[in-house]
């Protein structure tokens, strides 16, 4: 059973969070996430984020690579492999690193689910998912939820973000 | 000799070493002569029947070598083989 833990507000690293707490996340990027996944419905949508670092070493996001989820399923995902070693060289090539591994969930939270804390290999980077079930959307404007996850050695830690620009 | 890529997730256990070059053959043969070269990486990359940890990827050629034979899969000279993290999840539910 994995423990989930929120970061919420800007003060103090709670105990046990491995950090960041909060990061930036470019609207450019936000919009492009919750593009790919409304395109890709009825199934999930994956891809993945470049950054200057990974945010464990306190990286920033540079870049959106959407890719193919091999899976093709309302209900799985995983990164094709033919895109998963295309942009991780290319990532690598330019000297970054992978900052987020992005999915969507169609009609569940934008939280981490069972099979995605099982499944998480990307212990430094982010899981970015987005919520294309309308409970979660903002009650205001209609946004789909979009949040960030660390999860590090099965337990999962909220990372809080800032929609920048 | 064929190159190996490191997953960058690794290398700070092999002191920052992006690849090297190992003499080719099978993949299995490849990455236990990289095990060798760099013991931290055995338990990390073998699942203790001998396969390739399930938290891997590895390509050979471009290719993804769960469809081309797994640790069988021939590694010719001047292949690149590329380790990568696996990628995988999702909401769940539907009966999946």
């Amino acid at each position: 059973m994995s423990a989930t833990r929120a970061a919420v507000g800007t003060g103090a690293r709670p105990p046990g969070h491995p950090g960041p707490t909060r990061v930036a996340l470019p609207a450019a990027i936000r919009d492009a996430l919750v593009a790919h996944a409304r395109a890709e419905l009825p199934n999930e949508m994956c891809g993945m984020v470049a950054g200057t670092a990974t945010p464990a070493a306190g990286g920033r996001p540079t870049t959106w690579h959407p890719t193919r989820n091999v899976a093709a399923s309302p209900f799985r995902y995983e990164v094709h492999p033919d895109d998963l070693l295309r942009v991780s060289l290319d990532i690598d090539d330019r000297a970054e690193e992978v900052w987020a591994i992005a999915h969507s969930h169609v009609g569940s939270p934008a939280r981490p689910s069972p099979i995605d804390v099982e499944r998480a290999f990307y212990p430094d980077a982010l899981f970015l998912l987005v919520s294309l079930d309308e409970a979660e959307a903002d009650p205001a404007t209609g946004a789909p939820s979009v949040r960030a996850w660390r999860i590090v050695d099965g337990q999962v830690f909220e990372v809080g973000l800032e929609i920048a620009g | 000799m064929s190159t190996v890529r490191i997953p960058p997730l690794l290398r700070a256990r092999v002191g920052g070493t992006k690849q090297v070059e190992l003499p080719a053959g099978t993949l299995g043969e490849v990455l236990d002569a990289l095990a060798s070269a760099y013991p931290v990486l055995r338990s990390l990359l073998f699942a203790e029947d001998g396969t390739l940890a399930r938290g891997f990827r590895a390509f050979v050629d471009s290719r993804d070598a769960r469809l081309t034979g797994g640790l069988s899969t021939p590694v010719e000279e001047h292949d690149l083989v590329v380790i990568l993290p696996a990628t995988g999840g999702g909401g769940g539910g539907g009966g999946a």
